[in-house]
């Protein structure tokens, strides 16, 4: 089973959620979705290996060839390819590597080298199957980063996807596929209004979902009154917690300072497959 | 005129909070709120639209059934894998090269317009908005903040404002490089968690990839003062200066639920350090 975890708003312990859920129960793997800012590391204290580097396709232009007809960049959607009367300018940042201008060259002078734009690593050792993307400084897209990162997912276990914050396409990305979403939220106005527009792609991609409210006892009563109305199953409330906070900030995964919480992420799993 | 951009890397550090803040305290701003895909500052400012803008993102491919023979030379075209095994478009995958179109030799796949979403200019109690609401399940918001960014730029110049003060995305990608992209300083809110200090490196990394100034706010300074003590050296080390630290206060969450700044609702510690954080920012900025 895939199980993915989103928030629409940052910072409302996603991380939190995957790593202990993740220490947790048996026969698990780990994906930290969030390439652009990947955390889960740092509460799992594992080293870890380089798997793979990602690369896509960037257009080269053999000048010698080229005559400067500019049907290339006028295919291109990305703006990632510019002819001068004497020139061509290929932007990389900007490509997202569909072939296309290479495609319509009548003069076959465009060819393809693979550029980097990120890594996936993987746990060595510890008690749970670990996958990491990053992605590279300066690079724009992480979505080809997301995607090869999940095709490392093991079917006869159980895998958890901490995803980016937001609900965009390294969103998209990462909760596509998955069997369920947990949303994590808290009772806050950001918190709410971030998790209905959360919910609208989760209802959208149509994956079955559940809540968890995060420092329940802050804010106010309108994630637990909506989930009410609509019959969304709060699946878990972690309250605001002194203690949890800073065992967070110091990188420590609060079930193994707090081990009653693992029944709870136990018990969690038990739900989330009762209800699908 | 000048940009300001608020960003953090990671997510939740108080960027939206804080930049509301300075918004009600810079006099002559234009704010543009660059978090495209979960806008927050609006429930703050509250904003009166006054237009309405129609964002049309990347095409997506659309395959006429009529028209299609099953070949599959699409599916081999397509580097997105955004075309199924029986010949359908994976809306989500789609990319709107038009690679498939061009491919296809029964000129059964068109490209069609789609929407990214919609880009409002508006008006605030502070002063004028732009902002936007990416439609749902929509994966062109770097464009879409491109559109804000501009936006923002016009209603400076015809309001005569001489500031825009950004509130980024969370992360390091494409709405983040959009929204800072020729800015003249970003302010990085961060925390003093092993996750905060991480997030903040690499965020500074971007800043630096991008030439853009930065400087540096710890926020919740005082739930790990240990970290934070971290945080103020490696900014040192860096040459960046830390302009603010702010103090773990229920003031911001207070304020939200009042639907106002923290400026506006109280007069206490909190609000005290976001005024000296902004006589800072300020001063770095002109």
């Amino acid at each position: 089973m895939k199980i993915a975890i989103a928030s629409g708003k940052g910072g409302t312990g996603k991380t939190t959620v995957a790593v202990n859920f993740a220490l947790s129960i048996e026969n698990v793997q780990l994906f930290d979705c969030d390439v652009e800012e990947p955390n889960c590391h740092l509460f799992l204290g594992f080293n870890l290996e380089k798997v793979e580097d990602i690369n896509i396709l960037t257009p080269v232009v053999d000048k010698t060839k080229c005559d400067f007809c500019g049907k290339c960049s006028e295919f291109c959607q990305f703006n990632a390819i510019a002819v001068l009367p004497e020139d061509v300018l290929v932007f990389p940042a900007l490509c997202h590597g569909c072939g296309g201008c290479a495609m319509v060259c009548p003069k076959d002078a465009i060819v393809y080298e693979n550029r980097s734009i990120g890594i996936i690593e993987k746990s060595k050792g510890g008690n749970i199957e670990f996958y990491r993307g990053v992605l590279n400084i300066g690079e724009a897209m992480s979505s080809p980063v997301i995607k090869a990162l999940k095709k490392h997912v093991d079917e006869s276990k159980t895998a958890i996807f901490d995803a980016p914050p937001g609900t965009a396409c390294p969103v998209i990305s990462s909760v596509q596929g998955a069997d369920y979403c947990i949303l994590v939220t808290e009772s806050t106005p950001f918190g709410f209004h971030d998790l209905l527009l959360a919910l609208d792609v989760l209802r959208k991609l149509e994956i079955p979902f559940g809540i968890i409210i995060n420092r329940c006892d802050i804010g106010d009563d309108r994630v637990e009154k909506y989930c009410d109305t609509e019959r969304i199953p709060v699946l878990m409330k972690i309250p605001h917690d002194r203690k949890i906070a800073r065992l967070y900030s110091e990188g420590i995964p609060f079930v193994n300072r707090i081990p009653e919480w693992k029944v709870k992420f136990v018990q969690l799993l038990d739900k989330i497959q009762a209800q699908i | 005129m000048k940009e300001l951009t608020v960003i953090s890397g990671k997510g939740g550090t108080g960027k939206t909070t804080i930049a509301a803040a300075l918004v009600s305290l810079a006099e002559n701003a234009v704010i543009a709120d660059c978090d495209v895909d979960a806008a927050d500052m609006h429930l703050i400012l509250q904003p009166e639209i006054i237009e309405t803008i129609d964002v049309s993102g990347l095409k997506v491919a659309s395959i006429d059934e009529t028209l299609c023979i099953k070949c599959g030379i699409c599916k081999d075209a397509c580097r997105f894998d955004a075309i199924t095994n029986d010949i359908r478009i994976d809306i989500y995958g789609c990319e709107g090269c038009g690679v498939c179109a061009y491919a296809c030799p029964e000129g059964a796949i068109s490209m069609i317009e789609r929407k990214a979403g919609d880009a409002y200019n508006s008006e605030t109690r502070f002063g004028p908005m732009a902002h936007a609401r990416l439609g749902i399940a929509e994966e062109a918001s770097g464009l879409l903040v491109a559109v804000v960014r501009d936006n923002a730029r016009k209603l400076a110049e015809k309001y005569d404002r001489d500031l825009i003060i950004i509130d980024g995305p969370p992360g390091t990608g494409c709405s983040v490089i959009a929204s800072i992209a020729g800015v003249d300083m970003v302010l990085v809110v961060t925390e003093p968690s092993v996750s905060g200090i991480h997030d903040l490196e690499r965020i500074l990394d971007v800043a630096d990839h991008f030439n853009i100034p930065a400087v540096v706010c710890i926020n919740k300074y005082d739930i790990n003062e240990k970290n934070s003590l971290i945080i103020e050296e490696y900014c040192k080390d860096r040459g960046i200066e830390v302009v603010g630290k702010l103090p773990y206060d229920d003031t911001p969450t207070k304020a939200m639920i009042q639907e106002m700044t923290v400026i506006e609702y109280s007069d206490g510690e909190f609000s005290n350090k976001v005024k000296d954080l902004w006589e800072n920012v300020r001063e770095k900025l002109t």
